[in-house]
């Protein structure tokens, strides 16, 4: 039998329903699990008391027969998004201590929805990062291990919090986000599903800024059914946030039929990287035979600009996020240093912003900094938003030639050992995110989806990249693969 | 491009991170690496091409020029470091 931890939104949905279990008792199960999981340091705050009081408000709202989807389903909120009373601190000792006195739009759409909170998930710092190894909290430890090997593995980043509560069942969904692979990379080390929808799709108000012109939040989920429900959750119009469209949402999972017949699946050639190992080349390929076998058409296509994809986000997402974190200044929230005799508030700024912001936050500030400093904004930052421009219309002309999804590895490799990067340089580091940037760069939606385990028996996922607005026929083409690909694994207990 | 030790000093000033003295070599090479990498996108013909300013072809929203909310200088100042009547707090800013 399933333990109440271990079920997918949708059969926990249809339990709650018919009456066959509660929310409280949903609850119970995931805080005595996380409670079980501190070797995995996934949660970083923790709410039960909320959590039972939102499952028995969720409880009587299901007796009323009056129930949302989300309606009593237990959560992991990732801790870049703001949540009213509770510390949300971005994984950075800069907000150290910080409360907010409001509530994403997000984590409000949610709780409308019945669903229950049941504490903050780790994260890199700021979300900069592709390993959960830039955490304030230290490091989120993946479930997953290499065979016997007790070596302990990255979760990914920088949702890494998110996607190893997911795959230990300590909850049953979890929120994330995704500025450059941040939802999908983790979802693929960790076997899980995490998508990230079309820029705009989801309201960013309330969720710690990154880089504001690639950040969206999406669900990481056990299914892409479950995927496709707490999309509609999340999803909508926002007049908080103005980029946010006004678009209604559809009912995602009501476009699920598994029908894929006639599609065209575009397999990016300039994706076939030199050193790709043979397990990932055998991935794709698989993936597309899968696509194939369900009756759609595989057709190569050209990106002739993903090459300039990563060193474009590298100009792109630190500018914008030197920008956004121009506000932790140490005057209206979070940590302040302890000034010296004559200190003025220069040196404020300057050793508040030294002693709060870890390595890398500090390293992609200061080229976020020079790359719009006088002299450089042409040659670095304007040029990067015309390569942008150009990455963008690669996909366009895909889709314009007919294309309905595109199909690459998640990720280069399967999760590797935490520290195994360590004396690596920065942008070795930032190659990891080498499949998922294009898609932020262009605005588009895109999802992991887990469908095989490499030969230490770790999870590997293929990523689907859809048309702008269509996260359904985008999880539609998803759900196709992952019951093709039957991938059931799951993470032996080891914590 | 290369960053030399005077430029991290600077770069580091613009960002308001304070940086320690024999922390900036190691610092300027970091930085230089990673500039490196991004001159690869030297190699683009960017002739004619507008630099993109938003993902979405949207035109911003607007909304009614009215006060939405306020009034609530408790709940602005609750994790303010040092907030003294009614005012967030600086070390003296002017001599």
């Amino acid at each position: 039998m399933t333990a109440l931890n271990q079920l997918t939104i949708a059969e926990a949905r249809d339990a709650l329903r018919k009456g066959e279990t509660t929310s409280l008792a949903l609850t119970e199960a995931c805080l005595a699990a996380i409670e079980g999981a501190g070797a995995l340091n996934a949660f970083v705050h923790h709410t039960p008391e909320i959590a039972r009081e939102q499952a028995k408000a969720a409880d009587a709202r299901l007796a009323a027969g009056e129930a949302p989807a989300m309606c009593g389903i237990p959560l992991g909120i990732k801790d870049l998004f703001c949540t009213k009373g509770v510390p949300s601190q971005a994984a950075s000792n800069i907000l150290k201590g910080f409360r907010p006195e409001y509530e994403s739009t997000v984590t409000s759409q949610l709780f409308g929805a019945g669903a229950v909170m049941l504490g903050k998930l780790n994260m890199d710092e700021f979300a900069m990062g592709s390993s959960n190894e830039s955490s304030c909290y230290g490091n989120a430890v993946n479930p997953w291990r290499r065979g016997n090997d007790t070596a302990e593995l990255t979760p990914g980043g920088s949702s890494g919090g998110s996607a190893a509560a997911v795959a230990a069942d300590l909850c049953l969904a979890a929120t994330g986000t995704d500025t450059g692979g941040s939802i999908r990379q983790p979802a693929a080390f960790t076997g899980i599903v995490g998508i990230k929808p079309t820029y705009g799709r989801v309201s960013r108000w309330g969720i710690v800024a990154f880089a504001s012109s690639l950040d969206q939040a999406g669900p990481m989920t056990k299914t892409v059914r479950d995927a496709a429900i707490m999309l509609g959750a999340m999803a909508g119009p926002d007049a908080k946030d103005s980029t946010c469209s006004d678009l209604p949402v559809p009912d995602f999972e009501a476009a699920l039929t598994g029908d894929i017949r006639g599609k065209k699946i575009g397999i990016p050639r300039e994706y076939r990287m030199d050193g790709m190992p043979a397990e990932i080349e055998k991935l794709w390929s698989d993936g597309a035979a899968m696509l194939k076998d369900a009756g759609a058409e595989i057709v190569d296509i050209s990106l002739p600009h993903t090459k300039y994809a990563l060193p474009a986000y590298y100009v792109v997402a630190p500018a914008e996020a030197s920008s956004n974190l121009a506000r932790y200044d140490g005057v209206r929230y979070g940590h302040r240093a302890r000034l010296g005799q004559g200190d003025g508030i220069t040196e404020m700024y300057e050793k508040t912003r030294a002693e709060g912001f870890g390595k890398e936050v500090q390293r992609r500030v200061m080229i976020g900094t020079y790359v719009l400093s006088a002299g450089f904004y042409d040659a670095y930052f304007n040029r990067a938003r015309k390569v942008r421009t150009l990455i963008k219309r690669d996909f366009e002309l895909a889709f314009a030639g007919g294309i309905d999804a595109i199909l690459t590895p998640a990720t280069p490799s399967s999760a590797f050992g935490l520290g195994e990067m360590a004396d690596a340089d920065p942008v070795a580091m930032y190659l990891l995110d080498v499949f998922t940037v294009t898609v932020n760069l262009a605005g588009l939606p895109g999802i992991a989806v887990p469908t095989g385990l490499d030969g230490r028996g770790l999870p590997l996922g293929l990523q689907l990249i859809g048309r702008p607005w269509e996260e359904g026929d985008l999880l539609n083409h998803a759900y196709v693969l992952e019951r093709a690909a039957g991938f059931v694994s799951k993470p032996a207990k080891w914590w | 491009m290369s960053i030399d030790i005077d430029t991290a000093r600077r770069v580091a000033h613009l960002a308001r991170i304070a940086v320690k003295e024999q922390d900036l070599p190691a610092l300027a090479g970091e930085l230089s690496g990673i500039l490196t990498f991004m001159e690869q996108l030297n190699e683009v013909d960017v002739t004619g091409i507008e630099p993109m300013t938003s993902v979405t072809p949207m035109r911003l929203k607007r909304r009614a020029d009215v006060v939405t909310d306020g009034g609530q200088p408790g709940a602005v100042l609750s994790n303010a470091p040092d907030a003294r009547e009614g005012f967030f707090a600086v070390p003296k800013v002017m001599e």
